[in-house]
């Protein structure tokens, strides 16, 4: 329990910190293809999550999460708010229901991952944070139970981000831009890809 | 006049938001209570699920709420207000499919008769039939 806690620390405040450095990047990423807000909305919702860290560790991981959840979905805005937010919100749900770290791992994430699919009603290909989402999520299922697992899924996280450059946006504001889209990766899958950076982090932590 | 469903109006735009709530006193007069909100957490445009949840409640009847939308980000915080809102709730809150201010009008206009939520749902959603 005690190792459980130290890694929710960890994630709240490497997410924080990974946002805040990533923040003007974002913003710029957005103002290609949106309207520029992506990083400062997502400071602001992590930074909200990290004033309240010492609290939400304390908490059994379930209700962590879906306490992350609760603050960016109140914090962040635009559309990532409630896409970030359902995806914790989601996630803390299944532990809430009984699933177990680590060996329900994969269950949690895809829980956490359909959740952003229902609410955005999109999918992989179509330029989102889906596009890392579900390749890691992939690599989660694949590799479950190898070494090297974190490894991969951050590798993973990274590439797929990438690989949103090409792609023609088909939701959000960035639809709106049809082809001039294509060229820049997706802030969206950008933020995602620091997210699961910063879990990955959090989960190498050793007593 | 509690006894009417209420009218949440969500826009991305605090002016369109209000204008469109004006419209509505102007053309329907104070038989249905209407709430708007618009403008994002620190301002400027967007939409903000803490200022939809206050809207919500405080219009909130047994008989319903129907929020009117504009675009798809407004939708989308919209859904998530809902399902933040106690579980015994949830069920009499709908998100309207219609343009935000023709629809918010029809809707109103039915609200005010005693419509029920249904029927107010329906008025403003014949407006996205054609």
């Amino acid at each position: 329990m005690e190792l459980e806690r130290a890694m929710l620390s960890a994630m709240i405040h490497r997410s924080a910190e990974k946002i805040e450095t990533e923040s003007e990047a974002l913003c710029a990423l957005d103002l290609a293809i949106g309207d520029g807000d992506h990083g400062a909305n997502m400071k602001r919702g992590w930074d909200a999550v990290r004033a309240k860290a010492t609290e939400i560790a304390a908490l059994p991981t379930g209700e962590a999460l879906s306490a992350i959840g609760r603050t960016l979905v109140m914090t962040v805005g635009g559309a990532s708010g409630p896409l970030y937010g359902s995806f914790f919100l989601a996630a803390g749900a299944t532990l809430e229901r009984g699933c177990r770290l680590p060996e329900d791992l994969v269950e949690v994430v895809a829980a956490g991952v359909d959740a952003v699919g229902a609410r955005g009603r999109s999918k992989a290909g179509e330029k989102t944070m889906l596009d890392v989402l579900v390749p890691v999520l992939g690599v989660l299922r694949a590799e479950a139970g190898r070494p090297g697992l974190i490894g991969a899924a951050r590798d993973a996280a990274r590439r797929s981000a990438e690989l949103t450059a090409p792609m023609l946006a088909r939701k959000g504001r960035a639809a709106y831009l049809g082809s001039r889209s294509v060229g820049h990766v997706d802030p969206g899958a950008k933020s995602s890809c620091l997210i699961v950076e910063a879990i990955c982090d959090s989960l190498e932590i050793r007593p | 006049m509690t006894g009417n469903v209420g009218i949440v109006i969500v826009s991305h735009s605090f002016d369109v938001a209000k204008g469109t709530a004006d419209m509505v006193r102007q053309m329907v007069g104070e038989d249905v209570r209407v709430a708007f909100c618009g403008g994002g957490a620190e301002g400027g445009l967007g939409t903000d699920v803490s200022r939809i949840l206050q809207a919500i409640n405080a219009v909130w009847t047994p008989k319903g709420v129907a929020i009117m939308v504009d675009l798809g980000g407004a939708e989308t915080n919209s859904e998530m207000a809902v399902e933040l809102m106690p579980a015994d709730r949830r069920g009499a809150i709908v998100i309207c499919n219609a343009p935000i201010v023709e629809g918010a009008v029809m809707a109103a206009a039915e609200a005010a008769g005693g419509g029920s939520l249904e029927r107010v749902r329906a008025a403003c959603e014949e407006l996205s039939a054609v």
